[in-house]
């Protein structure tokens, strides 16, 4: 390997890669809060009783959890526009893509918490004489959290790398900065080496606190 | 002028072992001839299992040494600070449980075979026999504990004591020249341990040598010809079945007894 | 009222087919690789020498965390100047999703591994066996049983991740959409027609998947010798 590293272009322009960073974080809270709790709809939608909840929910799910996010993205930036009277800009289209295939995913991992809990803790609410209502608050969505939650920081941290793929439609996340950097004195290596690393010194702690988090929980079970 | 005695088929002397800080065995010499029957017995904790487990070395002795047919096994090597550590090749440890037979208290069948693929397993993979000579053998064994019928079932399918007697047929194909048993009925629903006994009792007919951890004392009174009782990692009592079991001399092996006193002899 | 006309698309179905012909080849590829290389990355995390079993880690974990497309640029654009070799876009894309895959498989393999109970390790060495006897006759063929769904689910998700290879420039089937959404000035129709395709296949594949789980479940046996 002949090649010497040169930082230089990382250094001298650390306003890129910060608002890359900026950029980053930004549309991973937006699509976070709003995946989450879509997917909290989406997942008791699935449970409805009534089949013009149920069908179109289903519906909704099985589309964004079996088509690549990035078509997704591409079509509500390409396609979305030729609808709509008003222009979609990037973050738009990235976090409309990201946000619904979220919500479908979450929603299923919202569905098999509810489902995961034995009718014997519903009986038992029941003849404590407590309504639907009450039981769900105080048996069922507490045991329910504690199971999906690793489920549920796993999807979190999928969405943290799926703001890589707004890149693709130019929105400023750390892996355009990342490109722009590259192109600068033409050194693709430091500049993508520096946005691997940077992923992975954040994302890397964040993945050991949710193995330790999963067993935790599962002492308690 | 007398002939000499054979050599002793398993000599140990003076066995340790420790897992981390923890001493399980504390010095057990132990020497056993050909023929022997001997069973082990010990509250849990004891010891016992890890004493067998040390036999056939899936647990490595942390010192002392282990004799198979007047030969060594392990090569000593004299350390810095003048102390000797024994290496274990596993080649070595390999030849050695071809030798040294185990049947586990869990069975240990391996599922995705059928009950003649478990027999014929050693012989193929272990021993290189052909198709035909290891599946001519192993259905040898497989009738020798009475479930020919049964070459072809799965072990999901065989009622733990079937699955018992494969175990052994398992562990009989290798034709070892001892044979471990670590709690083989403890796993076993009461109406199944008899078919198990039965045919470890066969085994003793042929005379073949054999160590075994039960609690099956009235099994042990009669089919063993020597008993151990361990606690706390040494052998505190070492004698005939009537010594021991009817007229033990040591107060620990009194108080073990007195627990287990459902038995009739 | 905007005014859907589908014929462009019905047109030039042959580059769509093209793209979509890159992109299975691309998965095909990716699995046909991955596959080996993540049993081999998991029997080094799983070996006893930490030499062996911590760069395996490190490699594993490093492709699981790192987003998959900053991967996909720094093999496109990074390595080949590093190791001054000329890569075309379908191999960068095959090594980025050989070894991705490869790092997923790894914790599949090495987490089946481990479930498999000890005493089936145990009952082998008493025979006689050596580790890689065991390993080979005992425990991974049980492993591997264990590991079939979760190896499909990851195969389908590599289906998915393959798409990133249209930002550089592969001509995989949402590449081939793009090119034609801009030649024929109809993206509604084009990005809509490619969606339903993925969607197709992709929701077809996991059909296949999830009934051959389902048989799984059921049988308990396989046939060996």
């Amino acid at each position: 390997m002949n090649h010497k590293w040169n930082f230089d272009a990382v250094w001298d322009n650390p306003e890129a890669l910060l608002a890359g960073a900026v950029g980053t974080l930004r549309i991973f809270v937006i699509c976070l809060v709003l995946g989450l709790s879509l997917g909290l709809l989406v997942g008791l939608g699935r449970y409805a009783r009534r089949k013009w909840i149920y069908i179109p929910v289903s519906i909704f799910v099985e589309f964004f959890r079996n088509t690549p996010v990035l078509v997704q993205i591409l079509w509500f930036y390409f396609a979305l526009p030729i609808l709509m009277p008003f222009e979609i800009s990037p973050l738009m289209a990235a976090a409309l893509g990201i946000t619904l295939n979220s919500a479908a995913f979450s929603g299923e991992i919202f569905r098999g918490g509810i489902q995961s809990l034995e009718s014997s803790q519903w009986e038992g609410a029941q003849a404590l004489g407590m309504t639907h209502a009450q039981a769900l608050r105080r048996i069922i969505l507490p045991q329910a959290v504690k199971r999906m939650l690793p489920a549920l920081t796993n999807r979190a941290i999928e969405i943290f790398k799926m703001s890589t793929l707004a890149s693709a439609v130019a929105y400023v996340e750390l892996l355009q900065q990342g490109k722009l950097i590259a192109s600068i004195n033409y050194n693709p290596i430091e500049a993508y080496t520096v946005v691997a690393l940077i992923f992975f010194a954040f994302l890397y702690p964040l993945v050991q606190a949710t193995y330790l988090l999963e067993r935790k929980l599962r002492q308690g079970d | 002028m007398t002939k000499p005695a054979p050599p002793a088929l398993l000599r140990v002397t003076n066995l340790h072992k420790q897992f981390g800080d923890n001493a399980i065995i504390k010095g057990i010499d132990l020497t056993v001839a050909p023929g022997d029957r001997i069973a082990i017995l010990g509250a849990s904790g004891s010891g016992k299992s890890t004493l067998l487990r040390c036999l056939n070395f899936m647990e490595k002795p942390t010192s002392g040494r282990i004799e198979i047919g007047g030969v060594q096994i392990g090569t000593e090597r004299p350390q810095r600070d003048g102390s000797v550590k024994t290496e274990y090749s596993e080649r070595e440890l390999t030849a050695v449980r071809q030798r040294v037979g185990m049947v586990f208290q869990q069975f240990n069948l391996f599922p995705h075979m059928n009950a003649l693929g478990n027999v014929m397993e050693g012989l193929r993979t272990v021993k290189g026999l052909a198709f035909d000579e290891a599946n001519t053998k192993a259905r040898l064994q497989l009738a020798r504990v009475g479930l020919a019928d049964k070459a072809d079932a799965y072990p999901a399918r065989l009622s733990g004591g079937q699955k018992q007697r494969v175990a052994i047929a398992r562990a009989l194909a290798m034709e070892p020249e001892l044979l471990l048993f670590d709690e083989p009925t403890s796993a076993l629903d009461p109406e199944l341990v008899g078919e198990v006994l039965r045919v470890i009792r066969a085994l003793v007919e042929e005379g073949r040598t054999m160590l075994l951890v039960t609690h099956e004392l009235g099994f042990a009174y009669h089919f063993a010809n020597r008993i151990l009782f361990i606690a706390d990692g040494v052998i505190h009592e070492d004698g005939t079945p009537d010594e021991v079991l009817k007229h033990p001399r040591q107060a620990r092996t009194q108080a073990f007894l007195a627990r287990h006193n459902e038995f009739h002899f | 009222m905007y005014q859907w006309d589908f014929t462009p698309v019905l047109v030039n179905s042959g580059m769509l087919a093209a793209g979509l012909g890159n992109t299975l080849k691309l998965t095909v590829t990716a699995l046909a690789f991955g596959v080996p290389l993540g049993l081999g990355l998991a029997l080094l995390r799983l070996a006893r020498w930490r030499i062996l079993s911590l760069p395996a880690g490190i490699v594993v974990e490093f492709f699981r965390t790192t987003p998959p497309m900053v991967q996909l640029f720094w093999f496109f654009f990074a390595l080949p100047i590093l190791i001054q070799v000329e890569m075309t876009p379908f191999v960068a894309a095959a090594l980025t999703f050989s070894i991705q895959s490869a790092a997923f498989f790894a914790e599949v393999f090495r987490a089946g591994i481990v479930s498999i109970d000890s005493g089936q390790s145990d009952a082998a060495r008493a025979l006689g066996m050596t580790g890689a006897q065991s390993m080979r006759r005992i425990i991974l063929p049980q492993a591997v049983k264990r590991m079939i769904p979760a190896f499909m689910e990851r195969s389908i998700e590599l289906m998915k991740t393959t798409t990133l290879v249209a930002t550089v420039a592969y001509a995989d089937l949402l590449f081939q959409a793009n090119e034609l959404a801009q030649k024929t000035f109809r993206p509604l129709e084009v990005f809509t027609v490619t969606a339903l395709i993925y969607f197709a296949v992709i929701y077809f594949v996991s059909l296949v998947v999830h009934r051959i789980e389902r048989r799984l479940a059921v049988s308990g046996e396989t046939t060996v010798h």
